[in-house]
């Protein structure tokens, strides 16, 4: 009986440690909003630094090159060209190069130790740094495609595309290390969502008949296609705001040419390049291109990540 | 009846072969950036390593033929991504532990995760900007301007997104009963965490944190201008206010001068970056591997 007591006495927990629970929760919750509050605090930020260039120039920017301390004349149609012609032509060597790959690890052509063998060095190129990538590409690649370059040009000079002498880091260079980054991530995401795509559907499609390369083709690749696309458009995003490698290989030039093989720009390379000793108003220049590179990649990545969201449960 | 054979030069069997023998190719062609580039690493980069390279300063760039050593940078990398570990580390794992373990996927949690990942995808070099307009420019650190500890911020933006993913995720994995027998025999929720989640999800999340930290020792975009670049040796606290070297920036300086002792500094310490970075991430694999079999068992 006085066992029982003291027992039912202290059912309740000490004041303090309730406290404590509270304590720890809220804590808790803080944290966790510090990523809203760095989020907004960057958009805020980088809006309200670039507010006297967008307030002096407006759109214009956007779409003039003339970048010009001296007289005080800033566009950044350069970089911007630059940053999308860059991100999507590596795309449109990346997307075949990597979803290949993935289909080669998924489909069972060798025995499973190798496949994952290969996967895992693929991924494994994801966590070389970047700024070692562009030393590599600045003493082995560029050398190594020069006279590619060079046959390029002789051959086929009349596209304006290939229509400069090269001379060295030029545009395309930042587009065959971007390929470099971004198969990883295509190759990776390809590979989940390959694997996802049930068993069933593949089954039927050799039951009725369909050979190997057909079922990929009819049947696992459209049920994978949302997927792979999630995947492209966060490697797009990555693309975009790649900094160093870009930097280190692209020529950084402002002027404007339509040329591949001549040195280029992008808005993550002139902020690389220019935001050390900038200042007056084209520190303020320098923040609009941020913000215009920030509204690029943040449009990319939310509309990843609804496309992850609205079709992940289709299986 | 010669229909149940399989016939070589039937369209549908060439088709196949063509491509299969594509995706080998594609297979091969991924594959060999990080071959070439390992190989030559370890090469060129080996060959540089000197116990000089260890303990001396770098010569400033000119015609000098000795490049001298990259110890301030070695150090200012460990310096950097302890700084920038001490700041994501526990807003990570407690912005992780809520979402896991306190929400119920309302509103709030849902617009955090989504927070997450679109800070994940934010260009590191916006990570910069963002801490340049924020400290370096305001020099709100007692007057410093250019600064080691601006550099750990920045660099701490971007590991916050994968602390808190895995943390989240390793949270997730612990099964429920845990938690219930824990509040079941009387436990108050912070100790169920603490004791019981927590300890059980240690060695999924410490596996993230720690390839996170070596991601974030490559990370060059956003120290180039809030940490900078130094020649000097680090001696004392102080010089966390000061600019701060590091290898990745050490390789970004060095790969663009033209002198050949200077590139070959970028590349010992290329060698260094990518020897340590690529040996965690296969020790994790490695041990996520083993882990893996011991559970089948």
């Amino acid at each position: 009986m006085e066992e029982k007591l003291t027992l039912f006495k202290n059912r309740k927990r000490f004041g303090i440690e309730k406290n404590i629970d509270i304590i720890f929760k809220n804590t808790a919750l803080v944290l966790s909003s510090f990523v809203a509050i760095i989020l907004l605090g960057i958009i805020l930020v980088v809006f309200f630094q670039s507010f006297e260039s967008f307030s002096r120039y407006g759109l214009k920017f956007l779409v003039t090159s003339e970048w010009n301390p001296v007289k005080d004349e800033y566009g950044a149609f350069t970089a911007i060209y630059g940053t999308l012609v860059t991100s999507f032509l590596s795309l449109l060597i990346t997307i075949p190069l990597g979803v290949g790959t993935a289909i080669f690890i998924t489909e069972d052509f060798v025995p499973k130790v190798f496949r994952e063998i290969i996967g895992s060095f693929v991924e494994l190129l994801a966590a070389i740094p970047s700024v070692v990538l562009g030393l590599w590409a600045i003493f082995v690649m560029e050398p190594f495609f020069r006279t590619f370059f060079v046959f390029l040009h002789n051959i086929f000079g009349w596209i304006p595309l290939f229509s400069t002498e090269p001379t060295g880091r030029n545009s395309f260079l930042a587009i065959l290390i971007l390929v470099v980054m971004l198969l990883p991530i295509v190759t990776s995401i390809a590979r989940d969502t390959l694997n996802q795509v049930p068993k069933k559907l593949r089954n039927a499609a050799y039951g009725i008949g369909a050979s190997r390369w057909k079922t990929i083709f009819s049947v696992i690749l459209p049920a994978a296609l949302s997927g792979i696309m999630a995947g492209v458009l966060l490697a797009l995003g990555r693309a975009m705001g790649e900094t160093m490698a870009v930097t280190m290989i692209i020529g950084n030039s402002n002027a404007f040419s339509w040329s591949l093989l001549s040195p280029g720009y992008t808005i993550s390379s002139m902020l690389a390049n220019q935001f050390g000793e900038a200042d007056g108003s084209q520190v303020s220049s320098l923040f609009y291109a941020a913000f215009v590179l920030m509204i690029l990649s943040l449009v990319v990545n939310i509309f990843a990540q609804w496309l992850v969201k609205k079709f992940s449960l289709k299986y | 009846m010669n229909s149940l054979y399989y016939q070589k030069r039937l369209s549908r069997n060439i088709g196949d072969k063509f491509f299969t023998s594509l995706s080998v190719i594609c297979a091969l062609i991924a594959i060999l950036p990080l071959i070439f580039l390992v190989t030559y690493i370890l090469i060129k980069g080996g060959s540089q390593i000197t116990p000089e390279l260890f303990t001396l300063e770098p010569n400033p760039p000119g015609d000098d033929l000795d490049a001298g050593g990259i110890n301030p940078a070695l150090i200012g990398t460990l310096i950097i991504t302890t700084i920038a570990s001490f700041i994501a580390i526990p807003v990570g794992v407690g912005g992780g532990i809520y979402l896991a373990e306190y929400s119920k996927g309302g509103a709030f949690s849902r617009f955090i995760r989504f927070g997450v990942n679109v800070l994940a995808g934010v260009p590191s070099i916006i990570a910069g900007v963002f801490i340049y307009a924020l400290i370096v420019s305001t020099k709100i650190l007692f007057g410093s301007m250019y600064s080691g500890l601006a550099g750990g911020m920045a660099l701490s933006i971007l590991m916050l997104p994968s602390v808190i993913k895995t943390t989240d995720e390793g949270l997730k994995l612990v099964p429920n009963e845990l938690r219930y027998a824990s509040l079941g025999v009387g436990a108050s929720m912070y100790t169920t965490i603490l004791k019981v989640t927590l300890p059980s999800a240690f060695r999924s999340i410490a596996t993230g944190v720690v390839l996170g930290i070596a991601r974030a020792a490559g990370e060059t975009a956003p120290l180039i201008f809030t940490a900078l670049f130094s020649y000097y040796y680090i001696t004392g606290f102080g010089d966390l206010f000061y600019e701060m070297g590091s290898l990745a920036v050490l390789i970004y300086n060095f790969a663009l001068e033209p002198y050949d002792a200077q590139n070959g500094l970028a590349w010992a310490a290329s060698f260094i970056l990518v020897l340590s970075i690529l040996s965690v991430n296969i020790l994790s694999r490695i041990l996520a591997a083993f882990t893996e079999k011991t559970k089948r068992i």
